[in-house]
């Protein structure tokens, strides 16, 4: 048979995106996942964008049972899981539907035409078949029968035909795979041992796999592959990481580094039960997880285990914050150090679950009673969240405080390669403890007052339930210096002042923003916050090539502020905001600096691409 | 500390300097004299005791005592206590509230603090009323309970807090009145003895906005015909001569009989590790404290206590793994360099 793939020299591309499509039932996650795996272990630069459907059973074939994974591989350092994809693999009528919209004109489309009849085509909500009737035109179509391939590929393994067929997602992995030069060894590696248990579906993906590279060398469907080079790179280690994993990671570096045992109280919530998986499964951390009975005995529970003396953390979505909202206020009064992670997604109420926002900025700055101010930090990729926990646990630790964290769907489940810190050089961040009374009494007695503060920090002391001699009482209740119920109107007052002092004085402790871009000189500065961060970082190169001098700030720290953020922005001639909202950090910004802060909003449940901000920040240039 | 024998204490040590603040005549007086008279007897120190509470007239409790101590917020106090509990296994964690605390804010905590089987102490004062927020009904007020918030009568069927107990799969369930320090330091000796989650009703008299609730049960002239003392081992009788007792008719169902008529053999024999369900039944005798009541311990059973098993959990996984390495963790999945 003529090798035609052979014959021509794969042709070197710097970058592309492709989109795996299929129902949720075909596997698209897990070979979009193994994709990007095989990618990474080739030095690619990469970002991916998983897209789960909101309804665990949708019917099969319909557009609501739509599940994709998009992956940017690139030559070069990428930021953004890309704006349009170059490739759509769709594996039914559906995905076709429900993702040729996003494809570039012109782009590559790989049908698995097996799926194309009249059954499928009216559940997809297809007249008639848009491979015959014209709609596919301008696209490059690849029809390939996938479904009947896979089972021929696995008929001498024995396989029932109708088993057979649930491998064909491996054939699409290995048809992309031999399109884009992806090496076989580590996707043949992995299926065997992931499917090691289960030798008939271990064999049926393998064959599968196999015959899906087959057909691309032999048929003469392609003029060529394509190469996409490794990126250049730090020296050094690297995996693939996404937020939710490097999350979990990094609150275990904090504890390691605090010297505390972790402690996690959770419900489950989409997008951010992972992290609770993911910490379930280190117990030999000595982590101790509890799968609370509601997202307030989660909070309370990690409170509890806070006053103990772990570092202790409870982690939800948006509806869940709502719900420990009464606690994170006995949190801020009580003044111990706990972590609050939100993993964002599109609300309100239940809103899109599975899909990201940012819209819980304010949320976390103010959605909690009386006076009661709380840092707040988001990481800015999958790979900086493990960063930022460790941070957010110095701050808590330090302050003694409640922290929140902002991560959100994009960050949790999209993922990048990381090059791996040498763990010795991650910051101490352990505290000491009171062991010694701090106070005389009036009788000249020792005593230990819980909220006579360092002056320096306005931290109180942490005396544990076990020290002897230091038996005290914290509540709810306002309280004096000495930690008895007081109030006495002044009392209340200062305590108001000196827990916002407290917060504020962070300030001193984080880094200061610092200006991507054109420092001097830019026409505007472009300040965003959490996951916009690749997206807005590529949208503000983009517009730079263009020969426009263009600033970038991005905040992890929102609240307090750098302390010299004020001034950055104070020295501009305009400021544009992009979030995932209505306008919440230029909100604030507004609020705190009198700025005149512009915003670009998103709600769509989807990150912004780098195009569309290209176009806002041209757009505000021209105001 | 070198110290392996707990100090000899007394009650002024275990009483902080703080002024009780509940109303004069209270029931809350006797259950904190009692807990401050029992603590001394317990082979535990200051230090390693913890009260934890909500929101309520009860909830001010860790304030008195000279242990460490935390008022939380309201209905919040069981979960709060199962992360210190998990957290801390050593300490001996205490979680008092009263019944608008812990029934109706807090019903979900408190079912699943007992389902759990996390090793706390849960006192309960039942005065069948909202003291704190000036008197309505509580989830354990009687059907027709006038108050401010019922003016026309209460239609909620209450709570039988034994009853949710049980049916919560609490390993140690047991009511006491604070009439009786005796009694009350007797059974709250033998919940801070077993382990796991110990639940106590204690009814307790609010003479501010429910007073004489329990009077027709503890009252001292009532007691003897009102109150069925439930002892292990021992056949359910009452009454100033023991003439009456607890037996199982052949419908299945107990009543109260006259042991004389009924004999002393058919009387019901107690057995609080019964799994059967007698503690149920002996939970139903009385539709509340205007009918004979039994008091004592109604279940206490050994089943795995929740600490230990986290405990041992990592304990394997540690065995198995060895203890975390954090540079091996980030390396754990597929990895390449980068030259
Ligand atoms: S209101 Fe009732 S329960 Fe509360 S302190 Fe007064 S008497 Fe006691």
């Amino acid at each position: 048979m003529a090798d035609t793939a052979a014959r021509t020299d794969p042709k070197q591309i710097e970058r592309v995106i492709i989109r795996f499509a299929g129902d949720s039932g075909d596997g698209m996650q897990l070979v979009g996942d193994q994709f990007t795996s095989a990618s990474a272990l080739l030095g690619n630069d990469l970002v991916t964008l998983p897209e789960y459907p909101a309804e665990i059973r949708a019917p099969a074939g319909t557009l609501a049972g739509v599940s994709a994974f998009q992956i940017h591989i690139s030559d070069h350092d990428i930021t953004t899981p890309g704006d349009a994809p170059n490739v759509l693999v769709a594996m039914n009528p559906a995905a076709l539907r429900a993702e040729l919209g996003r494809l570039e004109p012109h782009g590559t489309v790989i049908v698995n035409v097996d799926t194309f009849e009249e059954r499928n085509l009216a559940k997809a909500g297809y007249e008639s078949n848009p491979l015959t009737d014209g709609a596919l035109k301008g696209y490059t179509v690849f029809e390939v029968p996938m479904t009947s391939l896979t089972r021929q590929a696995c008929e001498p393994l024995g396989v029932k035909p109708r088993d057979a067929e649930r491998s064909k997602n491996f054939f699409a992995l290995g048809l992309v795979s031999f399109m884009y030069t992806r090496p076989e060894a580590p996707t043949i590696e992995w299926i065997k041992a992931k499917f090691a248990s289960k030798e008939k579906v271990r064999d049926a993906n393998l064959a599968a796999f196999h015959a899906g590279h087959a057909f691309g060398e032999t048929a003469e469907l392609f003029d060529h592959v394509y190469e996409v080079a490794p990126a250049e790179q730090h020296p050094g280690e690297y995996t693939n990481i996404n937020g939710n994993t490097a999350l979990a990671w990094g609150l275990i570096a904090a504890s390691r580094l605090a010297r505390m045992p972790l402690f996690l109280g959770s419900y489950p919530i989409t997008p951010a039960s992972d992290i609770l998986h993911e910490l379930a499964k280190q117990k030999h951390f000595g982590i101790r997880t509890l799968q609370a009975e509601d997202e307030i005995a989660g909070i309370g529970a990690a409170l509890g285990a806070a006053y103990g003396g772990h570092l202790a953390v409870t982690t939800t979505s948006g509806p869940g914050v709502a719900l420990k909202a009464e606690t994170i206020g006995l949190a801020i009064s009580l003044e111990l150090p706990l972590l609050i992670i939100d993993i964002q997604r599109g609300g309100p109420s239940t809103g899109l679950p599975t899909k990201t926002e940012q819209a819980d900025l304010l949320l976390a700055m103010y959605g909690h009673h009386g006076e009661s101010p709380l840092p707040i930090l988001a990481p800015y990729s999958p790979a900086h969240c493990f960063d930022t926990a460790i941070e957010a646990a110095r701050i808590a630790l330090e302050y003694r405080t409640p922290v929140m964290l902002l991560s959100d769907g994009y960050l949790a489940n999209g993922a990048e390669p990381w090059l791996i810190p040498d763990v010795d050089t991650l910051p101490d961040i352990a505290i000491e403890f009171a062991t010694a009374p701090n106070h005389t009494d009036a009788d000249g007695n020792p005593a230990f007052w819980p909220y006579q503060r360092d002056p320096e920090t306005l931290a109180r002391p942490l005396a544990l339930p076990g020290t002897p001699g230091l038996e005290h009482r914290i509540g709810g209740l306002e309280k004096d210096e000495a930690g008895h119920v007081s109030y006495v109107p002044e009392v209340h007052e200062q305590m108001v002042h000196v827990r916002a002092a407290k917060i504020a004085g962070i300030a001193r402790d984080i880094p200061p923003v610092v200006i991507r871009g054109d420092a001097e000189d830019a026409e505007i500065l472009v300040v965003g916050w959490g996951s916009t961060w690749g997206a807005i970082s590529g949208g503000v190169d983009r517009v730079r090539a263009l020969g426009h001098r263009v600033a970038q700030v991005h905040l992890t720290h929102l609240n307090p502020f750098p302390a010299n953020l004020g001034d950055v922005l104070r020295a501009q001639r305009r400021i544009l905001v992009p979030e995932m909202n209505l306008g919440q950090l230029a909100r604030l910004l507004r609020a705190e600096y009198l700025v005149d802060a512009r915003s670009v909003t998103k709600v769509k449940g989807l990150p912004f691409t780098a195009g569309e901000l290209e176009v806002a920040i041209l757009g505000a240039l021209d105001d | 500390m070198t110290e392996t024998t707990v100090p000899v204490t007394t009650r002024k040590d275990w009483s902080s300097d703080q002024e009780v603040r509940w109303c004069p005549g209270c029931g809350d007086y006797s259950i904190l004299a009692a807990v401050q008279f029992l603590m001394p007897e317990l082979d535990v120190r200051r230090e390693d005791v913890v009260f934890v509470s909500g929101i309520g007239c009860a909830a001010r409790f860790p304030y008195y005592m000279n242990t460490y101590g935390m008022h939380s917020i309201h209905g919040r106090a069981a979960a709060i206590a199962t992360g210190l509990a998990m957290a801390r296994p050593e300490l001996k964690v205490f979680v008092v509230g009263g019944d608008g605390d812990m029934l109706s804010i807090g019903g979900n905590h408190l079912i699943h603090v007992l389902r759990r089987n996390i090793d706390v102490t849960v006192l309960m004062f039942n005065n069948q009323i909202y003291g704190l927020t000036k008197g309505q009904y509580s989830p354990t007020s009687e059907v027709g309970k006038v108050t401010k918030s019922s003016p026309y009568g209460s239609i909620e069927t209450p709570f039988n807090p034994i009853s949710v107990a049980l049916g919560a799969e609490a390993t140690f369930v047991a009511r006491t009145h604070d009439m009786d320090r005796q009694h009350m330091m007797e059974v709250f000796r033998r919940a801070y003895e077993h382990r796991g989650a110990a639940f106590v009703e204690i009814y307790q008299n609010c003479n501010v906005f429910n007073d004489g609730a329990f009077e027709p049960l503890t009252g001292k002239a009532n007691r003897d015909d009102m109150i069925i003392p439930l002892v292990h081992g021992q056949p359910i009788r009452f009454g100033a001569d023991q003439e009456k007792g607890v037996a199982m008719g052949t419908d299945g169902r107990l009543r109260i009989v006259d042991v004389a008529k009924a004999g002393a053999d058919n009387i019901l024999v107690h057995d609080e590790q019964h799994d059967r369900g007698l503690g149920f039944m002996l939970s139903r005798l009385a539709k509340g404290p205007h009918e004979p009541t039994p008091i004592g311990v109604f279940r206490a059973v050994q089943y795995p206590e929740y600490g230990e098993e986290v405990g041992r959990q990592i304990a394997t996984a540690q065995e198995r793994n060895g203890p975390g390495d954090l540079a091996a963790l980030l390396r754990s999945g597929a990895t390449w360099r980068v030259d």
